[in-house]
Formats: structure tokens, sequence, C-alpha cells
């Protein structure tokens, strides 16, 4: 843990050395640290307040409001599910419910492991295949909540077959 | 001080020159709803869409909080145009408010109910579906309650607490019908910097944020 905070700190600071204090370069800034750190932790967050000299909730205010930030390390594998027109006639909210359920974490967040990230997104061009899921940057079609258990239960099975390999190497 | 005269209502009026409508009128006398508009602030935020006037020889109404008077101008602040556009303003914000006067702290100081009033549109509105955020109530704070469910999201509060006082505790954050005035990280206002003054109660339109002991008047008189 003491690692990651002295991460942050140093990564921060490193892009902020870059910059002059103008608050125009707020969301530079973010872009710039969340490049380094694939997100925006609380500490990065509070330390480029102090940088520009603005209260920290204009940061936090910013933050939440683009899309494009994310205030929860990516997880090992991306879950993106498709909240687009056609995905959500054939029950895309039901499927979010699923892996919510099932990762126990909400929209946007990270699971405890790190091993899965879940967010929406709102369209893949690929509406054939409502309701769709982005699984690693892979479109998988009519993802409804059983097939959710099956992805699930796939990277189960690919993490067991590792553990396995590692431990006979060994 | 170079002057411009105006008709507002039929009044004939004398205003400072470069003035904002709205202020001439409510300085005058003269009510147009209003939730979001700041006299100190350079810039209008124009957000709250209810101080809708018609101006003679303009087709469309217009904002009262961003027109500047201009000499000759001739003010209707009761058009229909008008009024149908701030109803329905009033109408959608009131769509996810809790309309729960009886057992609310603002119960008859309420901007809303005086709006309500004069632009003669019920609090519960029929024409709309009713769509609550259903937002937890901050109760962390020794003085005071937030009841984000309340809000308006008029920016008053944050102004007091950010330009006049400097301190910045509060601010808008998250985006669309999620869009609430909160902390830094959604933190409880008990665990933030908050330094007790009390100035974004006494702003509050709403009964958003309101003393605990509701015997107890706002600490002192805040004009924005």
């Amino acid at each position: 843990m003491a690692e990651e905070a002295e991460k942050i700190r140093r990564e921060t600071g490193r892009v902020l050395g870059r910059f002059s204090r103008k608050r125009g370069n707020l969301i530079p800034i973010l872009q710039k640290v969340q490049h380094r750190l694939g997100y925006l932790p609380r500490e990065a967050m509070l330390e480029i307040a102090r940088f520009l000299d603005i209260p920290e909730i204009e940061v936090y205010g910013v933050v939440t409001f683009y899309n494009q930030f994310r205030r929860n390390p990516p997880g090992k594998h991306s879950i993106r599910v498709c909240l687009g027109t056609a995905c959500h006639m054939k029950g895309g909210y039901i499927t979010l419910d699923a892996w919510k359920r099932r990762l126990n974490i909400g929209q946007g967040e990270t699971t405890a492991d790190r091993e899965f990230d879940l967010d929406t997104v709102a369209c893949v061009g690929c509406c054939t295949m409502a309701p769709v899921t982005v699984v690693d940057d892979k479109p998988q079609a009519n993802v409804e909540p059983t097939r959710v258990d099956g992805i699930l239960l796939a990277f189960e099975r690919e993490r067991e077959k590792k553990h396995k390999e590692n431990r006979e190497s060994s | 001080m170079k002057t411009v005269s105006l008709t507002i209502d039929g009044r004939k009026i004398i205003a400072e020159e470069g003035t904002k409508l709205l202020w001439v009128a409510l300085d005058n006398g003269i009510y147009i709803p209003n939730l979001c508009a700041i006299r100190s602030s350079p810039e209008p935020a124009a957000a709250c869409r209810l101080c809708f006037v018609e101006v003679a020889g303009k087709e469309a109404p217009v904002t009262a909080c961003t027109e500047t008077v201009a000499e000759g101008m001739v003010v209707n602040t009761r058009g229909k145009k008008a009024l149908r556009l701030a109803r329905s303003a009033f109408e959608l914000l009131m769509a996810s408010h809790p309309v729960d006067c009886a057992g609310c702290p603002a119960n008859r100081s309420c901007e809303l109910q005086k709006i309500s009033g004069h632009l003669k549109v019920k609090l519960k509105t029929k024409r709309l579906r009713t769509l609550l955020r259903e937002l937890p109530i901050d109760d962390s704070h020794p003085l005071f309650t937030y009841d984000p469910n309340k809000c308006v999201l008029c920016g008053r509060c944050l102004w007091v607490c950010r330009q006049q006082l400097g301190i910045g505790v509060l601010g808008f954050a998250h985006r669309g019908f999620q869009r609430v005035v909160t902390t830094f990280a959604d933190e409880p206002l008990g665990q933030s910097r908050c330094q007790e003054c009390g100035d974004c109660i006494a702003v509050c339109p709403t009964g958003a944020l309101s003393f605990k002991d509701s015997a107890k008047p706002a600490a002192r008189a805040v004009k924005i």
C-alpha cells in the first residue's frame, strides 16, 4: 500500500512539474496523470487541487463529470456493458445488474482483487449482437445473465489452469 | 452614473445602464421567479430557466437574468409565451422534488412555494411523471442537515462558500440526473473543512440545507 502511495506521489509530481499553475491546465493534467497511473486516485486529485490553488471539490467535479476519467484502478480484465438503444431494448440493464451482482461492485468500480473493472458504453456498433458486453476489448454477443456466469467461469478455469501449470513447473 | 428608462409591465422605470433586467425588476418590486441568479456573480448562470420575460420587438422570450436593460425597452413579465416556458421549467424541477411541505423546515419560507403561487402551477405536477432521486440524507454535521433530494442545483450555497468566504467545501459533481451539490469524494459534511458559518443555509432557497434546531434562525442575513 505504501509502495502505491509513493508511486502516486512520484508520478503526480512528475506530471505537475511540466505544467504552470493555471487553472486552465486542469484537464490536461488530469489526462496525463491518468495516463501514467491508469486512474485518478484521491491523493492525486488533492495534490492537483493544491498545485492549481483551487478547491478540491472543483477537481472532483471535473473528474466525475467526464466519462474519460476513472477514480478506480483498472482491473486485469475490463467489462464494458453496452447500453445503446438496441442493447437497452434487449435488456442490457439486466445484464449490467447481473455483472454488478456477480462481481459485487457498482458501475465504474473495480473488484478488491483487481481482477475486473465494470463500466458501461453507449454503443459499440454491433447492434445485431445485442445485448453486447465488451470483455477485454472483444465484443461478446447475446450476453444475458446466464452468459455472464459462463464468461466468469471461463476466466476462473483459465486461472486454475495457470495456477496448476505454475505449481507443476516449480 | 448613466441611466436608461424602460417600461416593465406598464410601469416607467429608471435604471442604471448595464444592469440586468432581473435585478431592475426585483428592485422595483416586480417579482420575476428565479433560483440561480446571483447578483454579485460576474456571469449569470441562467440555469434555472424560470425568469423568462417578453421584450417588445423580440420574437422569443428571453431570460431576465441575462438581458441587459436598454433605453426604451418594453418588458412584459406576464406574457403567455414567457410564462409557458417558465411553467414547464418549474414543472420539470418539481417532477423530481419530494413534496412534503408540512414536514419540511423551509415550509412558508421556501422559494418553490413562492414560485408555485406566482406561476399558478401546483407543487405536485400532474402533467409529468414523478421521478425522485432517492439520495441519502447527510446528517453528519452537528449544526445542519443536508437533504440533496430537496436541492434544486441553483448553486447559491457553493457561491457563498467559495466566492464570498473562500472556503470551497461545496461544489457540483457527477453528471445529468446524478448531478449533486456535494463535497470532495462525496464525504459527509461533518468530516469536511466546513467552518460552520451557516451562510449556505441562509441562501438556500429550499429546505435542502437546514439548521438542525429549527428554532434557530440563520446566523445573519446573507446578500448574494
